[in-house]
């Protein structure tokens, strides 16, 4: 059944109203209001398309896969590879050898560091990363460094929620062996100019991994443009089921790398002398796969793709612009990161009210967003703030949601004083 | 306003977030301890001094939510003149109190000023926000040292 995935229909346009019907959460009540859900960085819902192709999986083709010779497991193997050529064009890699099915942009993350990282990091070298880098984006990299006596070098950003090019220049030195950058802010909103760092990078051959979970819904990823080495990202931020996520790498890095767990699929032969391993990209799948997963990934990337990516940033673009200046119509509202280049998410505080007795109260009014530090604590600190509340857009938003939003602001304002 | 918003944000807990009592740091206080919420970064320090067994004064520093200031600073109003023992005694009727557990008048009318944090009982997402000072002077009187967090 290669080939059977549905190629990506021309664009077509804009209708808000049949793609809000298209999530069927989006008619849920949430406290007996309309839900307005603001939290698409947090995770994004899920179309129909996607919700019945998983139904459809377990209902009737699920086995497993690359084992079987009985026909369950022929449809399963050729569903789960057909979501890899799938996510191999979304991405645009080269072969469908360095499209990594693994469970999200974290465990990406965590297998670039723990087989790239161990095998070529020594004591001494440097891991630059970003003063807005996400937990997962951090932590992985300072487990590495304490483990093989690297250092982690942090690429500083100004008032606006945007990295300093020309100090990171200055850090990109002959003991950087690897950088580890976010393409797109969760908590900024921030979109950061990769190309150039990947540059500068690989002026000194140094590789490059972006971590794209925020980038992914929102704009057009090329990783052969990008040039960067790894980019990862997770299923669920881009109108997927969680659990699932890609990692991309180049095949030369891959090939050289040792598998990051090891057991069943991704091995050739095992005896107990030697085991010989898998090529790729099996080498990086050991276990029983995500393969619901997979193939509602692959028909999220469907559907994205039959909306596009330039209708879809130009509308994200401008329900941006609506509600930066919606929110800041609200006395006492500050927007934490205001990048020049910024995706649908909006980080703010309100003068003497913490974001979570705001979140508290604009979800009564059955507004979701988020409040917190959104595993960022870092860019709290270089902002001052302990927390923020964040709303973050998807294309299935209106200006309506914005208003109901701003609405459930002057509540917390009649609350508060 | 809906109704559970305003039984959660009542005037008294409103009043103490606006003006918190016993908003100090102690020097030489007998016990302290750090209560920390990763979560939404809710920090307090809670620092008692003792007379024998009885908590001769309580007050506390740091930043945190409405709820989570409001219940430090309303803690250290009925802590004072109070035995470690009462305080432990309170400490967990109001956990059962803002888990919605207490059902009796009668456990109601022990409780006093801390009643007001009943209307906590309608939001578990904001049970750990009012019970992290109560766990941090627990942690105080057990003289733990690593700081603790309601995580």
């Amino acid at each position: 059944m290669h080939g059977s995935h549905i190629i990506a229909e021309p664009e077509r346009a804009f209708d808000l109203e049949s793609i809000r019907n298209d999530f069927p959460i989006l008619r849920t009540l949430a406290r007996g209001n309309p839900l307005v859900y603001l939290d698409n960085a947090a995770t994004t819902q899920k179309p129909q398309v996607v919700i019945d192709v998983m139904d459809r999986y377990y209902r009737s083709e699920n086995s497993n896969v690359h084992r079987g010779v009985h026909y369950l497991s022929e449809v399963a193997t050729d569903k789960y590879e057909a979501a890899r050529s799938t996510v191999r064009r979304f991405i645009n890699a080269r072969s469908e050898k360095e499209v990594i099915f693994v469970r999200g942009t974290t465990e990406g993350i965590n297998l670039v560091a723990g087989s790239y990282g161990r095998k070529n990091l020594k004591s001494g070298d440097e891991i630059l990363i970003s003063a807005m880098e996400h937990h997962s984006n951090i932590v992985p990299w300072q487990l590495l460094c304490e483990s093989v006596g690297a250092k982690l070098r942090v690429i500083p950003m100004n008032d606006r929620g945007e990295l300093k090019l020309e100090e990171c220049e200055l850090l990109i030195t002959e003991r950087t062996k690897f950088v580890a950058l976010v393409h797109v802010s969760n908590a900024l909103g921030t979109i950061n100019p990769v190309r150039e760092i990947i540059a500068m990078a690989h002026r000194k051959n140094i590789p490059v991994l972006l971590d794209g979970a925020q980038a992914i819904p929102h704009m057009h990823v090329d990783v052969q443009e990008l040039d960067c080495d790894f980019y990862v990202f997770s299923g669920h931020k881009v109108f997927g089921p969680t659990g699932i996520g890609v990692l991309y790498g180049k095949e030369a890095l891959l090939n050289a790398m040792a598998p990051y767990q090891s057991g069943g699929d991704m091995i050739k032969s095992v005896t107990f002398e030697k085991t010989t391993f898998n090529d790729l990209p099996y080498k990086f799948e050991a276990g029983t796969p995500n393969i619901a997963g997979a193939i509602g990934l692959a028909a999220a990337v469907d559907y994205v793709e039959s909306i596009g990516f330039d209708t879809i940033s130009a509308y994200e673009h401008d329900l941006l612009k609506y509600a930066t200046d919606a929110l800041l119509s609200v006395k006492g509202v500050t927007i934490i990161g205001t990048a020049r280049e910024k995706a649908s998410v909006l980080s703010f505080v309100m003068d003497g009210v913490h974001p979570h007795d705001v979140g508290t109260i604009v979800d009564q009014e059955g507004v979701a967003i988020r409040t917190g530090h959104h595993c960022a604590q870092p860019v709290m600190e270089r902002f001052g703030v302990p927390a923020t509340a964040r709303a973050s857009l998807a294309f299935y938003n209106t200006r309506e949601d914005v208003d109901a939003l701003v609405n459930a602001l002057f509540k917390v304002q009649e609350v508060f004083g | 306003m809906n109704s559970e918003i305003k039984q959660l944000y009542q005037d008294v807990i409103l009043d103490h977030n606006r003006s918190p009592r016993n908003f100090r740091a102690m020097e030489n206080a007998d016990l302290k301890a750090e209560g920390y919420n990763p979560l939404c970064g809710d920090r307090y320090t809670i620092y008692l001094r003792m007379k024998g067994d009885v908590i001769e004064e309580a007050c506390f520093k740091g930043s945190g939510c409405a709820i989570s200031k409001a219940s430090a600073s309303v803690m250290t109003t009925v802590l004072k003149g109070v035995s470690r023992e009462r305080a432990e005694e309170l400490f967990e009727q109001f956990h059962k109190l803002v888990k919605g557990e207490l059902h009796s008048n009668k456990d109601m009318d022990s409780l006093g000023r801390i009643a007001v944090f009943g209307g906590v009982s309608e939001f578990p997402a904001r049970v750990k926000c009012a019970s992290l000072a109560w766990h941090t002077m627990h942690a105080a009187l057990e003289k733990q040292q690593e700081p603790i967090s309601t995580e």
